[in-house]
């Protein structure tokens, strides 16, 4: 590996940093050790703990758990994506008393805790938790899809536009049938990653009592005793990053391959967001 | 209206509970997601592929996940908090130090490679080139994008809330049992406080944006 912030290492510096390396793991290694004995003496790793993965009930309430996520995630991304459109070929209307409230909306949506959102929905509206997940779920999201489509827009050269309505489109023709499709196949590693987000925030289900994940977890954990909250919570922890990174892959792999492919090139935009929207 | 006026001590409470924790887990994960990302293009293979660990695990963990893991699972493993904000702020700052090491990294990569070529070429070892020269201009083509991940923080303190935590959040479902009729009100001056810290954060990340863009 070279880097053009120092310069290729020479036999001096490969041992200094062979040295660092050798300490670098032992010291990562010695910490691991400490945290496994200090679980070892808590009775964590005693089979009988683990045993409990031998049943079927316990993986069909996890395995219930993990739907229940999947399907919140899938129903909201199904409805905010639509939606997300809308709310941008609104944002960036020509028209004065359609732009101006659209962009107050979407400044309330965005800066407003997801969870309060869910809350509200929850206690006002009086609907069961899986809605008032799913709702808060779509009026965040729309709200961040609405900005990457414009950031999308925005960054396709002026031509595109100016050809659309030289040609006889009226506006709204020329960002349909243009200037969207362009935009959308642009920003379409930032709409994965956004999938990330939005499937990371189903777990703030938890809160507002809906049977997710980590809603099984806490059941299972009342339900069979508190010296079988860490396995449970581990293997929980375990399905859950493997789904997102699995997610975050795929931003990745489109990523790769737009750029191949599409003439433009994408926007690069570092997976899972650099705004850790929530 | 009546409820938000007469329960003003407890918003404001909760309002600088909130701001506490985003402040205090703000320059914990500012100086911690720094480090990553100094890790993350150093000379040295094991510091990189710890760095490289940590941030890719960490930004796709839930945040719920990593409260319930520091505030449910870490006392039942005899690690006991004093009071539950130590909890949070270690949650909040672990989580938003991944997301500064990436953010940070691409600045680093922002900078011209001439410039670290120059300061090599004057004899700096890889300390001098990161400190005297790529970080302070990461730092500020940075700025914008760290000032989101500083809202997104604010945001997510309202997770402490539902972990015995009283800020904004966690007062916002108190006071919702105890006003059971007027659970609307109660709510919207919650999301107030919210919008009070968010939005002037968000203007202040555009004008930055604005006045920062160097042209290169």
């Amino acid at each position: 590996m070279t880097s053009v912030l120092y310069d290729v290492p020479g036999p001096k510096a490969r041992r200094i940093s062979l040295i660092g390396s050798i300490i670098g793991v032992i010291v990562i290694a010695a910490i691991v050790v400490l945290a496994i004995m200090t679980l070892a003496r808590q009775g964590i790793f005693e089979g009988q703990r683990w045993a409990i993965f031998g049943q079927a009930d316990v993986w069909s309430l996890i395995l219930n758990g993990v739907g229940a996520t999947l399907s919140a995630a899938a129903v909201a991304a199904v409805i905010a994506f639509p939606l997300g459109l809308l709310l941008c070929l609104m944002r960036i209307s020509d028209v004065a008393w359609i732009r101006i409230p659209t962009r107050i909306v979407l400044e309330f949506l965005r800066g407003m805790p997801v969870v309060l959102m869910m809350l509200f929905v929850l206690l006002v509206f009086a609907t069961s938790s899986f809605v008032a997940v799913v709702a808060g779920l779509v009026l965040y999201n729309s709200a961040i899809f609405a900005e990457i489509i414009r950031a999308g827009i925005q960054s396709l050269p002026k031509g595109q536009r100016e050809a659309g309505l030289a040609i006889g489109l009226t506006s709204f023709q020329s960002r349909l049938t243009i200037e969207l499709p362009q935009a959308i196949r642009r920003m379409l590693p930032s709409l994965v990653a956004q999938l990330v987000v939005l499937l990371k925030d189903t777990s703030l289900g938890y809160i507002v009592a809906y049977g997710e994940l980590l809603r099984a977890v806490q059941v299972m954990a009342d339900f069979l005793g508190p010296q079988f909250l860490f396995p449970v919570f581990f293997v929980a922890a375990a399905i859950y990053i493997a789904i997102n990174l699995a997610v975050s892959r795929l931003a990745i792999w489109i990523e790769r391959r737009g750029s191949k492919k599409a003439a433009g090139g994408m926007a690069h935009v570092p997976v899972a967001g650099t705004v850790p929207a929530k | 209206m009546d409820v938000i006026i007469e329960s003003l001590p407890q918003y404001w409470d909760g309002f600088l509970r909130t701001l506490f924790l985003a402040v205090v887990s703000g320059i914990i994960a500012l100086i911690f997601g720094t480090l990553l990302a100094a890790a993350r293009v150093s000379p040295i293979a094991a510091l990189r592929g710890f760095s490289m660990a940590y941030v890719e695990i960490v930004r796709n963990t839930p945040l719920t996940i990593a409260f319930f893991f520091a505030a449910v699972v870490l006392p039942r493993l005899g690690v006991t908090f004093q009071q539950f904000e130590v909890a949070a702020i270690i949650a909040l700052s672990a989580y938003t130090s991944a997301f500064i090491a990436e953010a940070v990294r691409s600045g680093v990569n922002s900078v011209p490679i001439g410039q670290a070529e120059a300061a090599r070429s004057i004899g700096m070892k890889f300390s001098q080139v990161l400190s005297l020269i790529i970080l302070p201009q990461a730092l500020r083509t940075v700025i914008p994008p760290l000032i989101n991940i500083l809202i997104a923080l604010v945001k997510n303190s309202s997770v402490a809330g539902a972990f015995y935590v009283l800020e904004l959040f966690g007062y916002g479902k108190q006071l919702a049992n105890e006003h059971g009729d007027a659970v609307m009100s109660v709510l919207i001056g919650v999301a107030f406080f919210y919008l009070l810290i968010t939005v002037p954060l968000g203007y202040l990340a555009t004008v930055v944006e604005r006045k920062v863009a160097i042209a290169r």
